[in-house]
């Protein structure tokens, strides 16, 4: 393992100035949520020397309030937290299903939707899922707070968008109106303990009719980043998020998808599958919605 | 079938007495072993598939703080070229090699030097300051390819063996080997229907969970223990003795438990650098693999190309089988091609046939054995060629496998005529089998296969020795992978007539027990049981002459029943049975001490079959497979211990439907295997695969008294065509290759 300093500010300006001081100095910092990625990464090829800034201690990053207008939850929330939160289950069922697909029962009792998405995997489970509920990262940093929209998080492989003194606070999401509802669907070739070969998250709002008046969709392990497929969500407003809508959204998924081929699955494979998936979690949403 | 003979403790399935220590933490395996002033061991490994090793300078890394020796192939003796037999065998210079290479890197990952250091950290940057020049060179990894005459060589010196003449070329076929009967073109001619195909199989992993560790103290005088996990201390005992010249007597092995093994564990990687390396530092060392390292660099199982014709008659007669067989031996020649040919038609009775295979060198790391090595690659290309046979003339597989059944009295194909074995009695249950009379169930579809492994027998020791209060002890040297002290002490239980629960098995090390073969060839309960029983009959014999002593009789007039000493009949004597606690605690009085003992070279280990049927469903839009019910059906002689061979079984058919569905080692065009974990190499995960069905067929092999034959290896084989014959069953298209992964289900099915 390589040689690491361990701070842990109790406050965001402090965890700013340690993240600031290091990036002036030309000194490396990793920040630390649940460290189901870093702790791996540390032990790793890259023995460089850096200090680990752990915000956990932080007040803003385990602060969860389910609003009338407004869900937050905290950067570093275990996502075993959010599993066993009644009122986040049913208003969010999607995002929580994927936040229960991160490794295994005993490493959610630290990994974190904030970690998930700053590791900025392609293939992260959490991601598509935040995507298709609207979520809203809030950063900190040394000029304040911003707001950047999950689908314009990551900016490549691994990359995103925070710069050296800046940190995930939490991550918002507008609560849902009524008769909606998501889903999340990864394609694993085991039954679990493993990584997306393509994942799609959905969510639909209909109306007393059921025709759909807002979707959206977000796809993942098919492109460097997580994707918003606005084409997908088009293809769902306006129908009842039947077969048809669905496989042209399907569709849309498969030409938004710029997939690779590695160890893990093909560029055909992965195209194919990821319209699949959009399919399925589409109709969990739907029937999701009918029944909210 | 013989008839059932009732026993009191054999048959019985008593919780494992090693249980309560392993599941507690307690047990210790390969890398719990700690001592004063230990150091820590690592090795660099070659970046390139293939390379010249033009230097290697560890000056840098020796004149580090903290580093106490450090080592390189130079520091290796040269060894003479000569045979080691058993599973972990091969040539004992190409070992030697493989533990450390000399000239030529022939696979990425191949060990090229080692340092001890006071901490892994320091010894892992030393790694970084020892300085190796390599010459790149092309890397041979298709095996068709490697044949080539045109391919690059791994060898200048690899002369194919076996043909009429010696080749005037070098080649990277190391051997051929060639099994013929009959006239195979009479046969095809015989024939209502032919089916050819090619099966390829990329290599697979053990995956034992344990990864190989050991710690090696070498004294001033020169003597040195090693304590390992491994299948074998005697052997490995030997491969490192003749790997350093260092005498036999010089070395003391001691077995850890041991966390899987399945074949990878017979043969040495790290025992010999740390030896080495604790003689230069003079202090103890211990070197740990990572799971990365256990992929990269030690023995998978060959990856195999096989291709095969069969003909038969519309009555489902086999008239003719050909097989042409290639297998990756890796980088030194020891592919398990002749295990693979031999068995390959091993259930059936065949006029005419010809194998013919190939053990061919490629840049990957040298094959071990792996579970009935060999016979499940060629015996999926048979099985699922046979499956389509069946379909062609519209007969149920499981007929169509009756109708050429081997029994007793057929000659099998490598050579000896079976005694009485148990394929038909399979084959029957099988068709009787609630599992196999259900239908099958909607969107899913049914493979049958048969699975033959031949077993072995081997040399084994054995101690039994009586406490002073009747408890008894027995001693031998076979590490326990899968149960194997419960099994001794029920059949020393049984002959001694004592309860179970009276008697304690130990391992012994190296100097404290009689030489013993590895823990393979499914050969422990058959060979050591048998060397068990045989102690016990000398504690028998020896408790009957104490008897007869104490009561004036002469020996002959004495019995041993129950467990106790007792008049033969027709003695008339006043006198009152003996147990064996009274032997023992009269012993002082009688003799001393009450010590039994047997040593053999086990002649007999019968063949076990198998047939194994299951229920298989495919995602038709992803390719995702659900296995949704599995039942194996096989012979293991008799059950000693019914819930380990159960356990056996349902063991090798996880690891073989793993196989079969997921895994497979990944290559990049630089000779890189990509997938050196258990995140992207797919073992099943217990919530994979259902509860795996069981039932023994008991067909007692002669040669054992209570009928036991090896049951370990035989589940692994027909669960790779199971699953190929299932997914064919389900989806209609023919996959011939491995693993039936997501992407290559779905991409069949799309050309469909």
């Amino acid at each position: 393992m390589g040689e690491f300093a361990y701070v842990a500010p109790r406050s965001v300006a402090d965890a700013v100035g340690v993240l600031q001081d290091h990036a002036n100095n030309g000194r490396r910092a990793q920040v630390l949520a649940g460290g189901t990625d870093l702790l791996v990464q540390l032990r790793g090829l890259d023995k460089a020397p850096r200090t680990i800034v752990d915000v956990k201690k932080i007040e803003e990053t385990n602060r969860l309030d389910i609003g009338g207008d407004e869900i937050y939850i905290g950067a570093a929330i275990p996502s075993a937290i959010l599993n066993e939160n009644e009122e986040l289950k049913s208003l969010l069922p999607g995002l929580i299903e994927s936040a229960d697909l991160i490794g295994s029962t005993q490493i959610q009792g630290r990994a974190s939707l904030g970690g998930n998405l700053c590791n900025s995997s392609p293939a992260a489970d959490t991601i598509p899922a935040m995507i298709a509920d609207r979520g809203i990262c809030v950063i900190a940093g040394s000029g304040g707070e911003r707001e950047v929209p999950v689908e314009d998080f990551c900016t490549g492989v691994g990359t995103n968008v925070m710069t050296g003194d800046e940190f995930l606070l939490g991550l918002k999401f507008p609560r849902p109106p009524a008769n909606t509802g998501d889903a999340y669907l990864r394609f694993i070739p085991r039954t679990e303990m493993d990584i997306a070969v393509a994942g799609a998250g959905v969510s639909v709002t209909l109306d007393g009719s059921g025709t759909c008046t807002a979707a959206r969709v977000g796809i993942g392990a098919v492109a460097p980043t997580p994707l918003l497929v606005a084409d997908a969500a088009a293809a769902l407003v306006g129908t009842t998020v039947d077969d048809e809508a669905l496989a042209a959204a399907g569709a849309a998924c498969s030409a938004a998808a710029s997939p690779i081929t590695d160890k893990r699955g093909t560029v055909e494979y992965r195209r194919k599958v990821v319209a699949v998936l959009c399919r399925r979690a589409g109709a969990i949403a739907r029937d999701r919605a009918l029944a909210a | 079938m013989a008839e059932a003979v009732d026993y009191r403790y054999v048959g019985t399935s008593p919780v494992r007495p090693d249980g309560v220590d392993k599941v507690t933490g307690r047990a210790q395996f390969g890398a719990d072993q700690n001592l004063p002033n230990m150091l820590h061991g690592s090795v660099l490994r070659s970046p390139h598939a293939h390379a010249r090793i033009k230097s290697v300078d560890v000056s840098k890394a020796l004149a580090m703080d903290g580093v106490h020796a450090a080592v390189s192939g130079a520091d290796f003796p040269s060894v003479q070229s000569g045979e080691v037999g058993g599973e972990g065998g091969g040539d004992v210079a190409d070992i030697a090699k493989n533990v450390m290479a000399r000239d030529k890197a022939l696979y990425h990952g191949h060990a090229v030097a080692a340092v001890a250091a006071t901490s892994v950290e320091i010894a892992e940057r030393a790694l970084d300051a020892i300085e190796v020049e390599y010459e790149p060179l092309p890397p041979v990894l298709d095996v068709v390819e490697a044949m080539a005459p045109d391919a690059t060589l791994l060898d200048d010196n690899c002369f194919t063996k076996n043909l009429p003449e010696k080749p005037d070329k070098p080649s990277n076929i190391a051997s051929v080997m060639v099994l013929a009967r009959g006239d195979l073109d009479a046969g095809f001619e015989q024939a209502d229907v032919v089916v050819e195909g090619e099966y390829r199989i990329p290599m697979a992993h053990q995956g034992y969970i344990e990864p190989h560790a050991c710690t090696a103290t070498v004294n001033e005088e020169g003597k040195a223990t090693v304590w390992c996990c491994t299948q074998g201390h005697f052997e490995f005992r030997a491969m490192t003795s003749k790997i350093l010249n260092w005498k036999i007597g010089d070395l003391k092995f001691i077995a850890s438990e041991i966390g899987g093994g399945f074949g990878g564990k017979t043969v040495v990687y790290l025992e010999p650098v740390a030896v080495l390396l604790s003689k230069h530092a003079g202090r103890p060392v211990k070197m740990v693999m990572s799971r990365e390292e256990v992929f990269r660099a030690t023995g998978p199982t060959s990856g195999s190309v096989c291709r095969v014709k069969i003909g038969a008659q519309n009555d489902g007669k086999i008239t003719a089988a050909k097989a042409w067989l290639a297998y990756e031996a890796g980088a030194f020649a020891g592919a398990p091609v002749m295990p693979g040919a031999m068995s390959i038609f091993a259930p059936y009775e065949i006029e005419n046939f010809l194998v013919e295979g190939h053990d061919v060198l490629v840049n990957k790391p040298k094959v071990a054995a792996y579970r009935a090595p060999g016979a499940p690659q060629a015996m999926h290309a048979f099985e699922v060629a046979l499956d389509d046979i069946a379909r062609q003339i519209g007969m149920d597989p499981l007929d169509l496998r009756m109708v050429n059944a081997a029994d007793e009295g057929t000659q099998a194909p490598y050579g000896p005529k079976f005694p009485a074995i148990g394929f038909k009695a399979c084959i029957e249950a099988a068709k009787k089998h609630p599992n196999y009379t259900k239908p099958v169930p909607e969107g899913a579809g049914r493979g049958v296969a048969a699975g033959f492994w031949f077993n072995i027998g081997m040399q084994s020791s054995a101690e039994v020795r009586i406490n002073e209060d009747g408890t008894v002890i027995v001693m031998e040297g076979n590490p326990d992978i899968g149960g194997s002290r419960a099994s001794m002490g029920l059949m020393a239980a049984e002959t001694l007539g004592v309860p179970y629960e009276q008697v304690k098995t130990y391992i012994g090390d190296t100097e404290s027990t009689g030489f013993c073969n590895v823990t393979g060839g499914s050969r422990t309960t058959f060979a050591t049981g048998l060397a068990v029983v045989q102690a016990c009959e000398d504690i028998i014999a020896q408790c009957k002459s104490r008897a007869a002593a104490t009561w004036g009789m002469d020996d002959d007039q004495v019995e041993w029943q129950d467990g106790q000493a007792v008049p033969a009949p027709g003695v008339n004597a006043d006198v009152s049975p003996l147990s064996l606690a009274d032997i023992a605690a009269s012993a002082p009085k009688t003799g001393g001490p009450i010590l039994g003992r047997a040593s053999l070279n086990a002649q007999g280990a019968g063949a076990s079959f198998s047939v194994n049927f299951g229920d298989l469903k495919v995602d038709p839009e992803t390719g995702a497979v659900e296995v949704l019910s599995f039942t194996g059906i096989q012979d293991a002689g008799k059950a000693i211990h019914p819930a380990f061979v159960e356990g056996q079984m349902q063991g090798g058919a996880a690891q073989g439907l793993g196989w079969a569905l997921n895994e497979e080692y990944i290559y990049d065009a630089d000779g890189v295997m990509e997938n050196a974990g258990f995140l992207d190499y797919r073992v099943p995960v217990a919530s994979d695969l259902p509860m795996i069905d069981t039932q023994i067929v008991e067909v007692p092999n002669p040669s054992h008294p209570y009928g036991v034959r090896g049951v370990g290896e035989t589940p692994i084989v027909a669960p790779l065509a199971v699953a190929s014959n299932a997914v064919r069953d389900a989806t209609g298209v023919r996959i011939n290759d491995l693993p039936l992964s997501p992407p290559r289900i779905l991409a069949a099915l799309s050309n469909d």
